[in-house]
């Protein structure tokens, strides 16, 4: 169904989009990062959102999270336009969202309970057994029970991102937002992570966006698959939908194969095939 | 046209030192604000007062007893040619109290403490930290400037007191070691060093820690990527802070003298 920006400003009904963005323009420097992208997120699905190093998929999350914001457009939640909200009326809306961040961005100074911990104690009061209780339990989601006395420079890459995990889930968000969660970490470590976003989707029901270049973990984990190119999508659909487009900046991105251009692309595509078949 | 060039080149710089000022401003009425409504949390702050006062101790004990060393070395020669060496201690230890203690114990901090306060805030704003504080929902200036704020203000008199105290110490040892009588030597110095002047010292060095801190985090958020942006706001932070203690230096003395002079009567407001 295709969805007119008409369509998009009108609002959120049951079953509509969470998060949407109208006509954002984001630039850095000269360098325009988003040119009147027009995107939405759908309640409880898992959307990736792909693209090259540089594209803005991070600079995205963060102006869904009011942390930045656009030059130009607006930013829905739920129906809520926070394109102009101040940091303090931004805090109801960051307290549905829980963001992992790309290099985990834990707390250095205090130990893996107090991160997990932290936005329990800054906004909601709690007796210490029941804060003790949901670090626990949200540390055990995320299989590192144990951990809570741990610093955050003991922790291996993986850890630290499943702390990271584990303290986005504390508040119990209704979107979980993941910087490259994979990105960094060995096969094995990163499918774990990507055990965990399923996980999280299948038991808490949560809207999950993905940032990530790591395709394996975009097909693992995406119910839709969106790619930037140069401030624009070029491609929204299923993973099966992606996995088909014909665009050849896609299929490049796809397969990781800088050399593929249009005309090379029917070629290439055989010769794949010539070997799977030899 | 390398007239119109340079014109545009300072407008363009004096407008980034009103527009910086204006940040600066912003910052710190944000920093007093959480200062006045919401206490700050002890666990957040005891590190700071421990990092601030217990860690900055060694260097400013050294930069003091050294600081008395070296003046009495220098003045006992110039009153020993006037036959007046044990007068030498009021000099020393007026020097110590009133300047040279607040002001180089300042100094030690703004590159010890204020140097790392920048480069702290500075990696934590480049590995997403701060971004992640307010992704929570919570104020990075309420939970990283305002602990480090009450803890640099809090701890610099007690340094400057030990600044001062090892600084006359150090200063005596010297004299001693000399042949100076010590009975004239504190004698000489009892009579010359009121109240006043170790109060306003003290005072003075409130003042420094205060800008200490709000420069130095202030550049720490300002921070710009990489090793090379964390390392530039540490030494910026040094800069100003030094520069800020030295312009403040000057205007507090010129205030607390006025105060003297309006209490106590005593002629002159200068130096």
């Amino acid at each position: 169904m295709i969805r007119t920006q008409g369509d998009i400003a009108r609002g959120s009904a049951a079953g509509e989009p969470i998060i949407r963005l109208l006509n954002v323009w984001k630039e850095f420097g000269g360098n325009e990062v988003f040119q009147d992208l027009v995107l939405e997120f759908r309640r409880s699905a898992t959307t990736v959102v792909l693209g090259p190093s540089g594209v803005g998929k991070s600079v995205m999350l963060k102006l869904i999270l009011g942390l930045l914001k656009p030059d130009q457009g607006r930013i829905f939640i739920d129906g809520t336009d926070i394109t102009d909200l101040s940091e303090r009326d931004l805090v109801p809306i960051r307290m549905r969202f829980g963001m992992v961040f790309q290099g985990a961005a834990l707390f250095d100074f205090l130990p893996v309970r107090e991160n997990v911990a932290f936005a329990l104690r800054e906004h909601k009061r709690l007796r210490e057994d029941e804060v003790e209780r949901i670090v626990r339990e949200k540390l055990a989601m995320v299989d590192l029970a144990g951990t809570e006395n741990l610093w955050p420079e003991e922790l291996s890459g993986g850890m630290k991102k499943r702390v990271g995990l584990a303290r986005a889930l504390a508040m119990d968000p209704e979107v979980i937002l993941y910087d490259e969660p994979t990105t960094g970490l060995d096969p094995v470590t990163a499918d774990t992570i990507n055990e965990m976003i399923l996980k999280c989707q299948r038991e808490l029901k949560t809207t999950s966006v993905v940032v990530t270049h790591d395709m394996a973990s975009a097909y693992k984990v995406g119910d839709r698959l969106v790619m930037l190119e140069e401030g624009r999508i070029i491609a929204d659909g299923t993973p099966e939908e992606i996995r088909a487009n014909g665009d050849a900046r896609v299929q490049r991105f796809v397969r990781g194969d800088a050399m593929l251009s249009e005309d090379s692309r029917g070629t290439k595509g055989q010769r794949d095939e010539g070997t799977k078949g030899a | 046209m390398p007239i119109r060039r340079t014109i545009a080149n300072v407008g363009r710089y004096v407008a980034d030192q009103v527009e910086g000022l204006g940040h600066f401003s912003v910052f710190t009425a944000q920093m007093f604000r959480w200062l006045v409504t919401d206490a700050t949390r002890w666990r957040l702050l005891w590190p700071q007062l421990y990092q601030v006062g217990v860690r900055s101790l060694p260097v400013v004990v050294i930069t003091g007893a050294f600081v008395g060393m070296v003046l009495a070395a220098q003045s006992y020669y110039q009153f020993e040619a006037i036959g007046r060496a044990s007068w030498s201690g009021a000099v020393i230890n007026v020097s110590v109290v009133k300047e040279l203690g607040p002001v180089l114990a300042g100094v030690m901090l703004a590159g010890m403490v204020g140097g790392a306060l920048a480069a702290e805030l500075g990696t934590m704003k480049v590995t997403e930290q701060i971004d992640a504080l307010r992704a929570l929902g919570a104020d990075p200036i309420k939970h990283l400037v305002v602990p480090r704020f009450i803890a640099t203000f809090l701890m610099i008199p007690f340094l400057t007191v030990y600044c001062d105290f090892v600084g006359i110490l150090g200063g005596y040892l010297v004299a001693w070691s000399y042949g100076v009588d010590t009975h004239e030597y504190w004698m000489h110095s009892a009579d010359v060093i009121e109240n006043w002047d170790i109060f306003s010292g003290v005072l003075k060095s409130t003042f420094f820690g205060a800008a200490i801190a709000l420069i130095s985090c202030y550049k720490g958020f300002g921070s710009r990527q990489g090793a090379y942006g964390v390392g530039m706001a540490a030494l910026e932070a040094f800069v100003s802070s030094f520069v800020a203690i030295l312009v403040l230096d000057f205007f507090i003395v010129l205030l607390l003298n006025g105060v003297y002079d309006l209490v106590w009567g005593r002629v002159g407001v200068f130096l």
